[in-house]
């Protein structure tokens, strides 16, 4: 993987309604990258994660994730991106393996059955559910769920993760097992960006923190406030 | 669309679409169930004159295709909302006239399997025999269908991150159903011998150019009203 920029934003802003959630965001990150996002609730860390993720485009500012312009190139970019939201994104109806194959079908459609089944088998045993692929996912855990759904963004093999609280709901070794995962994925040269209240675990594999304060951006360098940026014209 | 890889997606939205739906049952029982209790209830409140049923059959008939077959357009999307899956889906790669088609396409199956067990009932309870006309009642459903589909499954995407999803769909929905839904009943009457003389060939063209025209439009509308 190349070490361009795999996150550049320039006053980046996004309202919703008449309130403005980003407020001017600039930032870059490299390809290897593991970034810390903290800040209090509202204060628009899910919504620059779902910026960056293509799944919400900007109100103002610019930028390229993986060397590709936010807004204009959103169908280059999600190939590339793996989402962890708050919600597992699953289907109750389905088992855990038909999820997995179901996301494997719509991220690579020409992919034989043998191949993805073997890679499904795989994630399904890294995550430690491999005894209950066959069950319906509505009789799943909180903890099962969120698993399954680290599966998913595993089988994804992005280049750059976004993790949304990916802490909550994880017993100690799924903790560790997003931790793992986050190292994996810097090692092999891709960038992951954690949004977390759990600063203490999040810090073992972070590799700066950012904070966000109302829509506002403070590059914390895992600790010290560094700069502050803003789009003029962008009010609370 | 890429052909070949969104022509794959279609149908594993749609394979999934329907394999919730037999896992689940409720919404087929449901929909089935409300269709049978309206034509039942048309039947009574027609009167028990048989040539009144027969003369009425063709528009209860798309009625109660419409108003139950409604129902079943929230729920493609409301599995989506469960558990935030519908998030999940935009960010895959590829067209996201896709994830239209797809569920255009489960939903149509859908309704066609609602209308093979509505069909017979309606016959046996209004004494229908279609004779030559089957022909051409299944034509006219088919294309009728289509156009209904279509719009159904475009303005339940538009109306999915509403609350009052359930309330906006049929008001957003039913005013422009009103060219089909005329065209419909004009040709299915026709095939069942109820107005032999009727055009049947400037009605069937209205609604193929209906299933045409707004494929299209909400084809190309689609990345507008999924978006956030």
């Amino acid at each position: 993987m190349d070490t361009a920029d795999a996150i550049n934003l320039t006053g980046v802003a996004r309202r919703f309604g008449r309130r403005w959630a980003l407020r001017g965001i600039t930032m870059r990150a490299s390809a290897g990258e593991s970034l810390m996002l903290l800040g209090r609730n509202g204060s628009g860390k899910t919504t620059l994660l779902r910026v960056l993720s293509t799944s919400l485009a900007p109100t103002r500012g610019a930028g390229t994730v993986l060397g590709h312009a936010l807004g204009r190139s959103a169908d280059r970019i999600r190939p590339l991106v793996a989402w962890l939201g708050h919600d597992p994104g699953l289907y109750g109806d389905l088992t855990g393996v038909e999820n997995l194959r179901f996301s494997e079908r719509m991220r690579r459609p020409i992919d034989g059955s043998a191949t993805r089944d073997g890679r499904i088998a795989g994630a399904l045993e890294r995550v430690d559910l491999a005894a209950a692929g066959d069950e319906r996912t509505r009789g799943y855990s909180a903890g099962m769920k969120r698993r399954l759904a680290l599966a998913r963004v595993l089988l994804a093999e992005p280049r750059l993760l976004l993790l949304d609280e990916p802490y909550a709901s994880f017993d100690e070794s799924g903790i560790q097992l997003v931790n793992e995962v986050v190292r994996a994925m810097r090692e092999a040269g891709g960038c992951v960006v954690v949004a977390t209240h759990d600063r203490e675990r999040s810090a073992e594999v972070a590799t700066r923190a950012l904070r966000l304060e109302d829509g506002l951006l403070y590059d914390d360098e895992l600790g010290a406030v560094s700069s502050r940026s803003a789009v003029p014209g962008v009010y609370a | 669309m890429t052909l070949a890889p969104d022509l794959r997606r279609v149908l594993t939205i749609a394979g999934k679409d329907l394999a919730i739906e037999r896992r689940a049952k409720a919404n087929f029982n449901a929909v089935v169930f409300l269709a049978a209790t309206m034509l039942l209830l048309f039947g009574f409140a027609l009167g028990p004159d048989a040539a009144a049923l027969r003369a009425a059959a063709a528009g209860v008939l798309w009625l109660t295709v419409l108003f139950s077959g409604s129902l079943a357009f929230n729920r493609s999307y409301q599995t989506e909302l469960e558990e935030g899956a519908l998030e999940t889906l935009l960010l895959y790669p590829g067209s996201r006239k896709s994830i239209f088609a797809g569920k255009l396409l489960a939903n149509l199956v859908f309704i066609l399997m609602v209308e093979a067990i509505l069909v017979p009932m309606a016959a046996v309870l209004y004494g229908l025999s279609f004779g030559d006309g089957l022909g051409g009642v299944a034509l006219a459903l088919v294309l009728g269908t289509i156009g209904f589909v279509t719009m159904g499954t475009f303005y339940a995407a538009m109306a999915s991150r509403l609350r009052a999803r359930e309330v906006l769909l049929p008001l957003l929905l039913f005013p422009m159903l009103v060219p089909l839904l005329v065209a419909a009943v004009e040709v299915t009457a026709a095939f069942m011998g109820q107005s032999p003389f009727a055009p049947t060939g400037r009605w069937l063209t209205l609604m193929a150019a209906y299933d045409v025209v707004f494929l299209l439009a909400t084809m190309g509308a689609y990345d507008f009203v999924i978006d956030d």
